[in-house]
């Protein structure tokens, strides 16, 4: 597909989506706002992971660092009384720029690790995102967190949109947004690059890629992905607190990439949608169970976390792939049995699924 | 003129309308005037976010489960104004992300009329601006930090317990009367909480009262390093601004190193039953003496009326939970909402709520006073000193009522309870 | 001087526990290639047979010994039921799949026995004993040490001087050669899980009654700092992983002693960096890491 294509195709999604918000519920409008966060850095974790084959736990850091970055902008910008789409634009400017730092710092420092050690490093970056705002409480507010001055809706929308939903469109925007970019560098001479440093560095050093460059890059797109989810759920939460963005945030992100697919950004959208959706509904449903009251209170919340781990292993036992690589291998097999049906166009093409570096050690 | 400093998102707007016109927007702004929301004819609901997974779920889990079997035992003898209270406890395991999810769907998918008894300060401070640009009663938040006391800033969000600094005040005056040459020393979590403490406990004894300063890390539970340094520094009676288990991990590693000071804890952390599962056998000898600060009514105390009140809901309503100091928080928090529907009038609105707890006719069920009025939203506004003896947690002494940085015996009488409870 | 030694001997216990944890990593990842995620929760399931055990038997012994047998057992069962099903297309699947387990075990115990904290006796005073006016190590930290030197004896010997050692690492290392040769590579990697998760067993036995408790959540630290261990020490190695646990142990003592306890994650975090930037694959890994 050329960029032209892809380009109209986005800012159709974008319409689309933004339209589909007006027949949506407040409530449901937030849950779009926030799979489109999410989605930021999910997508940021397959290019990462799946594309470039780095097992990170890190991208809830990543995700923190856009969320801070963007609210100190946006106080700051109250405070000297500026208002209107600077006050949305250069926060947003901030969070990317600030996690892309980030990501470009660890990039350095830890693009060289491979598989486990790369995962605990991350991991140990994650766990001290507490310690870090506690230790510069004054700046980033402690456990507490920041509250943040946010660009309301305007004043002519009042009544006809709901505050919830004008603030889905702009995560609506930048999530397609970022979902172009990162499609574009995937299917063009980066992408290319990356693949081939994740399916054999030797190789790809030999035809001329630069191995430690491509993998600094990878950190720092991804890094900037995950910017612009933070800044986008700073933004509609209004608040960025440690709390917010712990290791489990990181394992959620990385169980929805692999459960949507991580061979594909496509996989990301689902992932995405599941990260959000999926809890809430099982919450629903085991909410009215007819239980004695004492069991009531042994199964609330817990039920529902017993449910969601087990579709989890159920997922990775049965569809290893993922819900996309799923829908790819039907799409095929409908293709096969069925050869004058036209594939969807806009399916992309199955990615060979990541190789980490998992090679048996030396006896 | 708005739109034009939106171009993109006015193009998308525009194109939106003309593609989805039909949709309906349904926001909370185009609501019918006279409809209030959580309100029918024969219910209230009223919704909360409380950690019942994760970590932070065993300390707190059980304080939601005892306003619900308050608001059961309400129902069953009529309601408020002949309403029934709806009580919808959503699971936000003490996460701020989860927190900003589930009180978005108690509040504009299920409409509830209020927020009540939120806890935790991170998950709560993160919906307090959503709750008043929503213009929603935050009612009675559970937790001690001052945040909640900002009726300029925040005017739908109300306290409930007594703040640090008016706990750490208390304490400070209590044990300067009784030990007016011991060392002091704080051990405090390294947050606002322990921050506010450390504000309050220098306020009443000098900012040159505390001979040491240690701070614990939620994520680290070994505290022998602080403990030694407070037992090296001579610290003869430790503030604790810690949450039960870490109060708990403070008295037990001090009593490994052969120290014994006396302890001064928070409510927060102060809670006999609590302390004891975590120190199990040895609970009696390290809690002998134990000093702590509350305002409710003591659970051990099975003389008083709301306890044995308290008491007999919870065995018919919560059959099978312990009862102890959460079961009476929880319980005190629904009594304390009820007093507002009731005095909200027949027909309540959020207006009129707020208009009750403004007028300061809700009492509560303390031994202290409530804040509450046109200019302040502080919750209980003093302590009463509690003293661990033979493994029983009891009152010790008067009230103390503070104001400020002025600290003053409280003698006025806690007001009766009404009959079976409820207000009538 | 006394500070110092104090706050060192303080941190060498709870990093011998910690070295304990990783190693049970440790063998995982040589039998199998995988981080188990859910390794804490399991250790914490056996934790729970161990405390109903003991409150049922007065006997903390029996508690210990049905934790090691449930550690055995349950790391078999997970094996056979849901880890060998997943499947090697990527080894992320078997992080998402042990997540998963995690979710499960936690929200089942959580079901049963409840969110609160359960206090667990020790079988030796906790007291550090005065040796010289000097008071640092209690018989409980004693018995953690004796605990950490026979496990990790114990597997030294099983690894290097046993046939059954032998054939473990033989069918880790090249399953399908070990195949050929008559080693059973399936049974022995299901022994590698038993063994792993018994040893994780017998380390959050020693470790919870000096945290705050027995609770569903009662090792994610310790997992997290177990998993930074083990990293630290090289993945491979069983001797990296009983030093990093102890300096590790030792700069979260030191750190919180003299710097403050909020900077302990932080310190862990700078001193996982200088390690890695030295040695990509921890301190002890014995091979080079291989490029291609």
């Amino acid at each position: 597909m050329n960029p032209l294509k892809s380009l109209l195709l986005a800012a159709g999604a974008a319409a689309a989506l933004i339209s589909l918000t007006f027949g949506l519920e407040a409530f449901v409008s937030y849950q779009l706002a926030t799979v489109c966060a999410y989605l930021c850095a999910v997508a940021g974790l397959t290019v990462l992971t799946g594309s470039g084959g780095q097992l990170s736990l890190g991208q809830a850091a990543l995700m923190a660092c856009g969320a801070y970055s963007y609210a100190l902008c946006a106080n700051a910008l109250a405070e000297a009384g500026i208002e209107g789409p600077v006050l949305l634009l250069a926060p947003l400017a901030a969070a990317v720029l600030g996690a892309a730092l980030l990501g470009l710092v660890i990039g350095c420092a830890a693009g060289r690790l491979h598989g486990p050690y790369l995962a605990g490093f991350t991991l140990a970056l994650v766990v001290a995102i507490p310690a870090v705002t506690s230790t510069f409480s004054g700046l980033l507010g402690g456990d507490q967190g920041l509250w943040i001055t946010v660009e309301k809706r305007p004043a002519a929308l009042r009544g006809a949109v709901s505050n919830e939903q004008w603030q889905s469109w702009p995560a609506i925007l930048c999530a397609v947004a970022v979902m172009v970019v990162l499609n574009n560098l995937l299917r063009g001479r980066f992408g290319r690059q990356l693949r081939a440093v994740r399916d054999n560095d030797a190789a790809a050093s030999l035809s001329g890629v630069n191995v430690a460059r491509t993998k600094i890059i990878s950190f720092t797109v991804s890094a900037a992905a995950a910017g612009v989810g933070g800044g986008l759920l700073a933004y509609i939460t209004q608040s960025a607190s440690p709390g917010a963005y712990s290791l489990v945030l990181s394992l959620y992100l990385l169980m929805a990439a692999v459960i949507g697919g991580i061979g594909s950004l496509t996989g990301a959208v689902w992932g995405a949608l599941i990260m959000v959706f999926l809890p809430h509904s099982i919450n629903s449903l085991t909410a009215d169970l007819p239980v004695s009251a004492d069991m009531a209170q042994r199964l609330d919340g817990n039920l529902a976390i017993a449910v969601f781990g087990t579709i989890l292993i159920l997922v990775i036992l049965l569809a290893p792939r993922g819900i996309q690589g799923l829908l790819s291998a039907a799409a095929r097999k409908f293709r096969v049995t069925a050869p004058t049906a036209v594939p969807a166009p806009s399916t992309p093409p199955l990615q060979p699924q990541p190789q980490l570096s998992t090679t048996k050690g030396q006896p | 003129m708005t739109s034009s400093k939106y171009p993109v998102l006015a193009a998308a707007v525009t194109a939106a309308l003309a593609l989805g016109a039909c949709g309906s927007s349904g926001g909370g702004d185009s609501a019918a005037a006279e409809d209030v929301p959580g309100v029918t004819d024969t219910t209230v609901t009223v919704g909360t976010h409380q950690p019942l997974t994760g970590p932070a779920a065993s300390g707190y889990s059980s304080i939601s489960p005892a306003t619900k079997a308050y608001f059961d035992y309400v129902n069953d003898n009529g309601g408020v104004h002949g309403r029934t209270i709806e009580y919808s406890v959503k699971d936000d395991g003490y996460n701020p992300a989860n927190t900003q999810s589930v009180v978005r769907e108690l509040v504009l998918q299920d409409e509830v009329f209020a927020i009540l008894g939120g806890l935790g300060t991170p998950p709560h401070s993160s919906v307090l601006d959503f709750l008043n640009d929503n213009e929603v009663p935050d009612l009675f938040v559970a937790s001690g930090s001052p945040t909640w006391n900002q009726p300029e800033e925040y005017p739908y969000t109300y306290g409930f317990m007594q703040d640090y600094d008016t706990e750490s005040k208390v304490l400070a005056t209590y044990v300067q009367e009784e030990f007016p040459d011991a060392t002091y020393c704080l051990f405090g979590q390294d947050d606002d909480f322990g921050a506010d403490f450390k504000t309050g406990l220098e306020a009443a004894l000098g900012s040159d009262g505390l001979a040491s300063s240690q701070v614990y890390s939620t994520a680290n539970t070994d505290v022998a390093a602080q403990i030694s340094a407070m037992q090296a520094a001579g610290c003869e009676v430790n503030f604790l601004a810690s949450i039960n288990g870490f109060s708990a991990q403070a008295i037990g590693t001090a009593a490994k190193l052969g120290y014994f000071p006396k302890w001064a804890a928070s409510s927060a952390g102060g809670d006999y039953n609590t302390l004891s599962s975590y120190l199990g056998e040895n609970t009696d000898k390290l809690l002998e003496g134990f000093i702590s600060a509350n305002y409710l009514p003591a659970y051990s105390d099975e003389a008083d009326e709301w306890t044995a009140k308290f008491k007999e809901i919870n065995e018919e309503y919560n059959p099978g939970a312990p009862f102890d100091g959460n079961t009476i928080f929880g319980m005190s928090l629904g009594y304390l909402f009820v007093e507002a529907l009731h005095e909200a009038g027949e027909d309540p609105t959020r207006e009129s709520l707020l208009e009750a707890l403004e007028s300061g006719s809700v009492k509560g069920n303390g031994h202290v006073p409530l804040g509450f009025s046109a200019d302040s939203h502080a919750g209980y506004t003093g302590g009463m000193i509690t003293l661990v003896s033979g493994g029983v947690q009891s009152y010790t002494g008067t009230p103390y009522a503070v104001d400020g940085d002025s600290v003053s015996a409280y003698t006025e009488e806690r007001a009766a309870m009404p009959e079976n409870g409820i207000p009538q | 001087m006394d500070r110092f030694l104090f706050l060192t001997v303080d941190g060498l216990a709870r990093g011998a526990v910690l070295a304990a944890f990783a190693l049970s990593l440790v063998i995982i990842w040589r039998a199998a290639r995988i981080v188990n995620f859910a390794q804490g929760a399991m250790a914490v399931t056996t934790t729970y047979v161990a405390f109903t055990v003991t409150s049922a038997t007065g006997s903390y012994w029996m508690g210990l010994a049905s934790a090691v047998a449930a550690g055995l057992l349950l790391g078999a069962v997970v094996e056979r039921t849901v880890m060998r099903f997943v499947g090697n297309t990527s080894p992320l699947n078997s992080v998402i799949a042990g997540l998963g387990l995690l979710l499960v075990i936690q929200a089942i115990l959580g079901m049963i026995f409840g969110n609160g904290y359960r206090a667990m006796a020790t079988p030796f005073s906790t007291s550090p004993i005065s040796i010289g006016g000097i008071s640092a190590v209690s018989p409980y930290d004693l018995f953690i040490f004796a605990c950490i030197a026979v496990i990790v004896g114990g597997l030294a010997l099983l690894f290097t001087k046993t046939s059954l050692g032998l054939r473990l690492r033989a069918a880790a290392f090249a399953p399908d050669l070990a195949r050929l040769l008559g080693v059973r590579s399936s049974r022995m990697l299901t022994l590698g899980w038993a063994l792993s998760s018994a040893v994780g067993a017998l380390a959050a036995l020693l470790i919870i009654p000096t945290e705050l408790g027995l609770n569903p959540h009662a090792v994610d630290t310790v997992f997290v700092y177990a998993f930074t261990v083990a990293v630290v020490g090289g993945l491979d190695s069983a001797g990296g992983a009983v030093a990093g646990g102890l300096a590790v142990g030792v700069v979260l003592s030191w750190v919180s002693g003299y710097l403050g306890a909020t900077l302990a994650p932080i310190a862990v975090l700078v001193l996982l960096l200088a390690v890695l930037l030295l040695r990509p694959a921890g301190l002890f890994s014995m091979t080079k890491e291989r490029t291609v």
